[in-house]
């Protein structure tokens, strides 16, 4: 394919996408919207609900900062250990705890239904966010988040699932800031949710 | 993930006398724990040392406890960031003279079809089947959820 072939077939895939943003009824111009196509960092909108059944996108996340992770509730060790961690930072923040949120996505909609991430999560001392959704609109949003989810079927008929192990974190604006290593010693971890809080 | 090294190390060298050690000629189970689990969970994991004092290596083959319809032998690796978790059919072998440690972020015995939750503070028998010591039941001391060591230690809670 030559550059020139290149750039056409590009510049249509740019159009095509500004058609269905339009067709979408989505508010920002076809300009926005290639704009935002090509950003680095992930994030975007998403259509889960939350342990009550309530619809959950990134506007209503809006006005606080989040640290978001992707797990599932049959997830033994990662996933426990994470929201476990994010717990205790919570705790560690003190007045600034309420200043921000906590969500746990879960990418197992197969069999996490809504009172399995409420069990899950009641585990942890701290208010947290549990949210899934349909297969395909986790599908998207793993895409668009950025974030590595494989259903892996197991011998005994089970299945497991391999996913990203990151915290994402996100300023009050749903802007994506950086990601954290549950690792991350306490210290650390704590200044950076400080510096998001406080910028 | 440096000091859980180090901690995992001195657990293996300090060898702790807890009542839940047990052992079987010359192979040595310590430190067996698990995690509390939520009230509608079906999982757990199981993490303990296994000490081989035999000149030969020795091999844990499969696992059972009353408390799961089944226990599996688990590897779970981190890779750029991405946390997989799959079965060892072959289980995990202790070479001789020489420790193994199932704990997190590493390998772990898997509770399967728990008909209950597992609550902190309780004990969960376990039976072990290894290649050449034959069985050897134990009992996991359940922590908190989110426990990073069996409790006693000192890791992750100040
Ligand atoms: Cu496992």
């Amino acid at each position: 394919m030559t550059g020139h072939r290149m750039r056409r077939a590009s510049l249509s895939a740019l159009a095509a996408a500004g058609l269905i943003a339009a067709m979408a009824g989505c508010s920002g111009g076809p300009g926005e919207q290639a704009a935002a196509a090509t950003q680095a960092g992930p994030g975007g909108p998403f259509r889960l609900f939350d342990t009550n059944g309530a619809t959950v996108t990134e506007q209503t996340l809006k006005g606080k900062p989040y640290a978001m992770f992707f797990g599932f509730t049959r997830c033994p060790d990662v996933c426990p250990t994470t929201m476990s961690k994010m717990a205790l930072l919570h705790k560690r923040l003190g007045a600034d705890a309420e200043k921000m949120n906590i969500v746990f996505v879960s990418v197992d909609p197969e069999h996490d239904k809504k009172e399995d991430i409420a069990s899950f999560l009641s585990m942890f001392d701290a208010p947290m966010i549990g949210l899934t959704g349909s297969q395909a609109e986790l599908d998207k949003m793993a895409a668009a988040y950025k974030v590595y989810v494989e259903r892996v079927p197991l011998p005994n008929g089970d299945y497991t699932i391999d996913h990203t192990a990151r915290i994402l974190l996100f300023d009050r604006e749903g802007q994506f800031a950086e990601r954290m290593d549950a690792a991350e010693p306490e210290g650390r971890a704590v200044a950076r949710l400080k510096r998001l809080i406080h910028a | 993930m440096t000091y859980r090294m180090l901690l995992t190390l001195a657990a293996v060298v300090a060898v702790p006398a807890s009542a839940q050690d047990v052992r079987s000629g010359s192979l040595t189970v310590t430190s067996p724990w698990s995690r509390a689990t939520a009230p509608r969970a079906t999982v757990g994991a199981g993490f303990l040392t296994i000490r081989n004092g035999d000149a030969q290596a020795d091999r844990l083959v499969s696992v059972t406890s009353p408390r799961a319809e089944r226990v599996e032998i688990h590897a779970m690796s981190m890779k750029n960031g991405v946390m997989r978790m799959r079965p060892l059919a072959n289980g995990v072998t202790v070479p001789p003279q020489r420790a193994t440690t199932l704990a997190p972020g590493g390998n772990h015995l898997m509770l399967m079809g728990l008909k209950a939750p597992l609550k902190a503070g309780e004990r969960v028998p376990v039976t072990l089947r290894f290649a050449r010591a034959g069985l050897v039941t134990t009992q996991l001391v359940v922590g908190s959820a989110g426990a990073a060591a069996p409790m006693g230690s000192h890791e992750g809670h100040h």
